[in-house]
């Protein structure tokens, strides 16, 4: 099958859509690619006519997460926003055994009626797709890093603030201040001094009023679309903060990061070493050394709580599952389970999709040996499809907030 | 005056108070149905108090599913149903150890001591009081009266147990065949009983003192008795069954708003009910008609395709009998020479078919004059086989070929037809006056039209009432369009956020429309499905989902007048068609005298034991229903009709009978998921370091029950599920130790972008060892190992095996013999396949390759499909007798080494003109979304008929039967 290729060309003249899942960080990105000469928007529709969409052009019983952003995509082309024939489209695939690796195609299958014309373009790191006119240059995948770990405080600060904001509103507006002012530290190298620049914000957020209640922490974890686009969660976040809770997500760079991990712990179990194993030695070196200087800066500043140390995750997983299951969100989702409660954070929500295949094993199948190691441990596993309703999620979550209680 | 404390429980279906003193002692409880007025039903319980306790004050709480939304829109304080219990529990009942409670919808269970935990079903489990209900209707009696069967039951039939609509397509074929209905009534209840054990407690097992709550758990004693039997209890010891179990949650609640809830006059919180506002939260959709006029235009168009009709008194000549013995209703037509209608009937056959069906032959052969001949007649549904044999009909014809038919008859042209009858729905495109393609619902989105008549009836409406409510309402409500127990749900929100019935009648008749269009048919326009388009089935008489269809369509259809009954019409066509001109129908005589009688046996023919249904008429004819193959039906077995689904499970398990001499100890390896392909490698392995291999007991419902309380996830797939009593099956074999290893990655075949396992096959292990409290790092040694490297096998194996004494070198030696052994069994079946298929075509017959999974030759998992198959006359073989001639890269992401298999053979079968592909799906199979859709575009790219047939634990083939009947009706007319 002949598919329309997204050529270097096209970066002048054409717009490449990106569907919602992270606002604050995919607003960072996404500037961050403006500069390099692409013409990217982010998405944020949310009607209804998303998922109607996505059940028109999707297999039912595909996720949950791939019927959403095809739909969400179909919407866009369909609205007369854009100009179709200078629209491409932009995904990311992980590759592994999961299905999520096949969005993209069933993305072009979707197209192919409608839009044959739009092209596809896939950002990875695993060498599929591999032609594209997307350059992933190192200078621009160092700034992309740069944006996560921005966006990973950020967001971080945030939840950790917003429930407690004696002023209604001043939590958003230091977010937003600095939603504005990060883009400009990426034009040129002044991302570097990350150091100042964390400390700014730290003290930004510190200086806020927040009130000394006691609030249930609830911790977020599943598959990666679900459990941070609102879109897909119906809205848990919120729906956390008017239940008076604070929510705690955990951050997006422990996604990438246990991505590459997979490749590593692969040579690992199965003795070999490519390319493929060094590139990824060296990469989660760089990233790693990037984590725990934010990490420093948080606990210097002394007031917030810092994100999980990425090597402490990956020991903790070790007490319950092997580094080799890489399918989905694999160990990683067990590993910060452990992570809360070890926190004190022993509320937690996994969301997932209804019926998704790896959480069977890592959701799941692993809450009972979590439970065994912190008996406090108070997990409960939301599914989320387009027929779920939100009445039987919220009940299903209270239940887990009364036992939180007491 | 006194201070009380109230507690409101608003359930799914009811609505509970309870009033308590100071001392928490019980003066005042109520029960009350509330059919979704929710509102409506707390104002009359709040004021049937008030009139009790003018003068007093509340303190008031709300609790329960319905209770959510209404407590924050009047601002009284909620707690959680489960937590209510809790409460209540703890004060009335404290030396409890765990807590079973049933409601309208839900299912919970509380776990008291050693750990407190408190569950809910998941959004997948089917409602449980509701489900009974539905089971209930379906049976036609009342909830008390199926109790009261179920005590004289003899037996238990194995339903499945996950969601009310598999049950449901379970029971049906067994009423069809004759099943005791007192049999079913106590299955159903098992069946309850299953779905808690193994959705709720998950791993946990349930003992010590049991304590029941909730509206089914105090009614039904069928119920009680099915759950103590199985849990082991007894009741009065350890099985408690509290008086106040019905209101429970609502004592819980009002024992919580004990403490410090604000205090309210009655009529204080009358107001706060009355002025709750509904939230904005409910989508709406378009109405289906704007004005009554529309309303009428749409009939009158709809008028004209209507059939003529001729008078039984007054007509002379041949007649022909059509039947359509369909899964909840019966109906029949007598028709002219020339197609003309002469008598026609319609009902819900109340789950006796055979005994309808009797009583309207004999009305007809009353009403009908003597210059009437009944030249021929025909059988078709569910319910063909008993009604043919038991009133001797002359034809069987599958329904697909009596539906095109008679659409036929209204439209030359028809391009498509879509038919939704009582729990299927049933789609054809035709080409070339040809059936081209066939689409079937699966067995998850069934419920179509029974759904919305149960649903009706829950709301206390008859159907054809409730169905008219809707034509007329202003704002449908967006329902979505998944199975019934999420539209249950949906239904629930709509509810909390205040649509009326209207709106929610009109909603359900768009979103059963919604899954036909996108869940069935998978359209993405209509002008995919063609210009003419014939509707029929009983469920579009309802005006509002047809007009529902329209709508969603964007053009008219076609609705013949006869829509319920095209089923029976295109059988009497048939009948016409084939007829000789004398019919071997029953006489009036005959059926006067006609009886039966029905019992239950097993079949000892084979391994399968299926259970068999035998009728027995009065004139000692006998019908058997049940079987797979033609032995249970008391006939030889035609030999030549092997199968290589057989031949590959017989062969695997002969190999295991090798025992080797004087092992050095025994290791244990599970028949399930890809042991199924893989254990010939294990097998030599270890035969050749000196180790004894074991394996587990072959599949079988027992097997799946013995494990059922380690299964974490509900809907995880069924062969995976299995796995967890092989586990229990090996512990119980005393072995060394199990080997179980990990795999990312099967074997790489080539002709795919990489060679991954699904998730669920690559690291099940990981799941089995965390949750089966048996298993430890000693006995359950489960490494991490790529078969596509050799030198890492040898060193992982060396690692497990080096503390028993062996060697590297033996090591070595044995990985290269275990990849002999697997390369000679996989030659073994390509040559065996290549053998069938030689044959086959020697005897002129046709080729089924029956795709799927190497563990599909479970015999649990395939529950004998392809005897079902051989039975129907054609050969079959597994997708390993031809996908190495296949070469095919499909656009999409090619990465499972099993799917990768699937690709390859579908693209082979189409170039050979005697094949056709079957591809076998376990329910709950995530990647085989993303397969079927592109192994159906590779048949009909090739020019063949795609089918596909969906596996779960559910036993019945009925569904499966017809698929596959109407492929070969659908071969031979292309061929013709």
């Amino acid at each position: 099958m002949q598919y329309p290729v997204f050529t270097p060309e096209m970066k002048e003249t054409y717009t490449i859509l990106v569907p919602d899942m992270l606002p604050v960080h995919f607003k960072l990105i996404i500037n961050i690619l403006k500069k390099y000469g692409y013409n990217v928007e982010l998405l944020q529709t949310s009607t209804r006519d998303v998922v109607d969409e996505g059940l028109k052009n999707v297999h039912n019983d595909t996720c949950y997460p791939a019927l959403l952003v095809i739909g969400q995509f179909i919407n866009a082309l369909k609205s007369g926003k854009y100009d179709v024939n200078k629209t491409a489209l932009m995904l990311t695939q992980t590759g592994g055994g999961c299905r999520a690796s096949n969005y993209i195609h069933l993305l072009r299958k979707a197209l192919r009626k409608e839009f044959p014309q739009v092209p596809v373009i896939s950002l990875n790191l695993s060498g599929l797709e591999k032609g594209n006119g997307l350059s992933l240059t190192l200078p621009l995948l160092i700034k992309v890093l740069y944006a996560v770990i921005f966006g990973d405080l950020l967001m971080s600060l945030y939840n950790q603030c917003k429930p407690y904001e004696v002023n209604s509103g001043e939590t958003d507006k230091v977010r937003d201040k600095w939603q504005e002012k990060l883009p400009r530290i990426f034009d040129k190298r002044e991302f570097l001094h990350c150091k100042k620049y964390y400390r700014m914000i730290l003290e930004d957020f510190a200086k806020i009023k927040r009130s000394q209640e006691k609030k249930i922490r609830v911790g977020i974890v599943g598959e990666i679309y679900v459990k941070y686009s609102p879109l897909a969660n119906n809205h848990l976040e919120e729906f956390l903060l008017s239940e008076g809770c604070e929510p705690i997500v955990p951050a997006l760079l422990e996604f990438v990061m246990y991505c590459i991990a997979g490749n590593i712990a692969d040579g690992k179990l199965y003795q070999f070493k490519n390319l493929n194993t060094f590139m990824s030695n060296t990469a989660y070196k760089v990233i790693h050394k990037a984590q725990k200087t934010m990490i420093k800066a948080v606990k210097e500043h002394g007031v917030f709580e810092a994100p999980h140390d990425f090597d402490h995750l990956r020991s903790l997983a070790d007490k319950y599952i092997n580094q080799g299951v890489h399918m989905g969100e694999g160990w990683l989702i067990p590993a910060e389970m452990a992570a809360l409660a070890e926190t004190g954070t022993e509320n937690i929500i996994c969301a997932q999709p209804f019926g998704c295949l790896p959480n069977h094993i890592v959701a799941k199948g692993m809450s009972r040996v979590i439970k065994n190691s912190y008996p406090e441990a108070n997990i409960v596993a939301i599914d989320y499809d387009p027929g779920a309703t939100k009445v039987n999620q919220e009940n299903r979550i209270k239940l887990m907030l009364a036992n939180a209680k007491k | 005056m006194a201070i009380y404390s109230l507690g409101i429980d608003v359930g799914s279906t009811t609505v509970k108070t309870v009033i308590i003193d100071e001392n928490s002692n019980i003066i005042y409880s109520e029960y009350q149905r509330h059919f979704s007025k929710v509102k409506e039903a707390v104002r009359q319980q709040l004021e049937i108090i008030g009139e009790k306790f003018p003068a007093d004050s509340f303190r008031i709480c709300m609790t329960g599913s319905a209770g959510l939304g209404l407590a924050s829109s009047a601002e009284l304080p909620f707690v959680q149903e489960v937590h209510s219990a809790f409460i209540a529990v703890r004060e009335k009942m404290p030396d409890a150890d765990a807590v079973i409670e049933l409601g309208g919808e839900d299912a919970k269970i509380i776990f008291l001591t050693g750990g407190v935990e408190q569950r809910m079903n998941g959004s997948c489990a089917g409602g449980t009081g509701a489900f009974i209900d539905q089971m209930a209707t379906l049976l036609g009696v009342t909830v008390p009266e199926m109790d009261k069967m179920s005590l004289e039951a003899e037996k238990v039939y194995p339903i499945a147990s996950r969601c009310g609509v598999f049950a449901k397509s379970d029971i049906q074929p067994l009423l069809n065949q004759g099943a005791k209905r007192e049999d079913i009534c106590a299955s159903i209840f098992q069946a309850v009983v299953d779905q808690t054990v193994s959705g709720l407690a998950q791993g946990r097992t349930i003992e010590g003192k049991v304590l029941f709550l909730g509206g089914p758990l105090s009614f039904l004693k069928g119920l009680r008795r099915a759950f103590i039997k199985t849990l082991g209890l007894s009741e009065g010891e350890n099985a408690v069954f509290p008086d106040e179990a019905p209101v429970f949650m609502a004592l819980g609640c009002a024992l919580f708003a004990r403490n410090g809830a604000e205090e309210f006059t009655i009529s204080q919180a009358l107001d706060k009910i009355k002025n709750a506002k509904a939230a904005s939260g409910v989508v709406t959709g378009e109405p289906l008609f704007r004005s009554e006029k529309d309303y009428e235009e749409f009939i009158e168009r709809h008028k004209k395709c209507d059939l003529e009709y001729a008078d039984m008194h007054t007509y002379k000549g041949n007649a022909y009998l059509g039947i359509d013995a369909g899964s909840t209703t019966t109906k029949l037509v007598l028709i002219t020479e020339d197609g003309r209608l002469l008598y026609n009937h319609y009902s819900s056959n109340k789950g006796q078919p055979l005994d309808r069906i009797a009583a309207k032959l004999k009305n007809i052969y009353n009403e009908i004059n003597p210059g009437i001949k009944i030249a021929g007649s025909a059988v078709t549904g569910y319910g063909e086989d008993l009604i043919r044999a038991g009133l001797s009909i002359d034809f069987g014809v599958v329904e697909t070929v009596a539906h095109f038919k008679a659409a036929s008859f209204f439209c030359p042209d028809v391009d498509f037809i879509i038919d939704i009858g009582g729990q299927d729905i049933k789609c054809f495109k035709i080409k070339n006056h040809c059936i081209d393609s066939i689409m079937l619902n699966e067995a998850c989105s069934s419920g179509c039209g029974s759904f919305i008549q149960t649903f009706a009836l829950a709301l206390g409406y008859d159907i054809a009432e409730f169905a008219s409510l809707g034509l007329m309402a202003e704002r449908p409500v967006d329902l979505g369009s998944r199975c019934t127990v999420f539209m249950n749900s949906s239904v629930k929100q709509a509810q909390k956020d205040g649509a009326s019935v209207e709106d929610i009648s009109a909603g359900l008749s768009s979103s059963i429309i919604k899954n036909a269009i996108y869940k069935v048919i998978r359209a993405n326009s209509p002008d995919e499905l063609g210009e003419n388009i014939v509707v029929q089935g009983g469920t579009f008489l309802n005006d509002a989902v047809l007009r529902a269809f329209e709508m969603e369509m964007g053009r008219n259809v076609i609705r013949p007048a006869v829509s319920g009954l095209m089923g029976a019409f295109g059988a009497a066509l048939y009948a016409k068609q084939k007829s000789s001109g004398e019919s071997s129908v029953i006489s009036k005589e005959a059926l006067e005298e006609f009886s039966y009688t029905s019992r239950s046996a097993q079949c000892g023919g084979c391994t399968a034991k299926c259970g068999l249904n035998i009728i027995t008429f009065g004139d000692g004819k006998k019908f058997i229903s049940g079987n797979r193959c033609e032995k249970g039906a008391g006939k030889a077995v035609n030999s030549s009709t092997e199968n290589l689904y057989d031949f590959k499970y017989d062969t695997m398990l002969k190999m295991t009978e090798n025992k080797i001499n004087n092992p050095k100890l025994r290791v244990g390896l599970p028949l399930a998921l890809n042991f199924y392909e893989l254990l010939p490698f294990w097998k030599a392995l270890f035969d050749r370091v000196g180790i004894e291999t074991v394996i587990s007991q072959e599949s079988s419902r027992d097997i799946y029950y013995k494990g059922q309380h380690t299964i974490p996830s509900d809907t995880v797939c069924y062969p995976a599920k299995l796995a967890h009593g092989h586990i229990e099956s090996l512990i119980e074999k005393n072995v060394d130790f199990i080997f179980y290893p990990c795999m990312s990655y099967n074997i790489d075949e080539g002709e795919s972008d990489n060679h991954f396992n699904c998730p669920v096959v690559a690291y099940y292990p990981e799941l089995l060892i965390a949750n089966n409290p048996r298993l430890n790092e000693d006995n359950f040694i489960y490494p991490y190992i790529d078969l596509n490297r050799e030198k890492n096998v040898v060193s992982v194996m060396y690692n497990v095996l080096k503390k028993y004494g062996i060697k590297k070198s033996e090591v070595k030696s044995a990985v290269r013999e275990a990849y002999n052994a697997l390369a000679d069994y996989k030659n073994e079946v390509f040559n065996k396949g290549a053998e069938i298929i030689r044959r086959a075509r020697e005897n002129g017959q046709k080729i089924i390759v029956l795709s799927g999974r190497p563990y599909h030759i479970d015999h649990e998992i395939n529950h004998g499909i392809q005897k079902l198959i051989t039975g129907l006359g054609m050969a079959v073989v597994t997708e390993d007798a031809v996908y190495q001639n296949g070469h095919y890269r499909p656009g999409v992401l090619n990465q499972w080494s099993y799917h990768a298999r699937l690709y390859r053979a579908a693209q082979y079968v189409c170039t050979q003109p005697d094949m056709q592909l079957v591809q076998l799906v376990s329910f709950g199979c995530g990647i085989d979304a993303i397969t079927t859709d592109e192994v159906r575009e590779i048949l009909e790219t090739g020019g063949k008929l795609y089918t596909q047939l969906k596996i779960d634990e559910i036993n019945n083939l009925g569904a499966a039967k017809i698929r596959l009947r109407s492929l070969v009706a659908a071969m031979e007319e292309n061929k013709s």
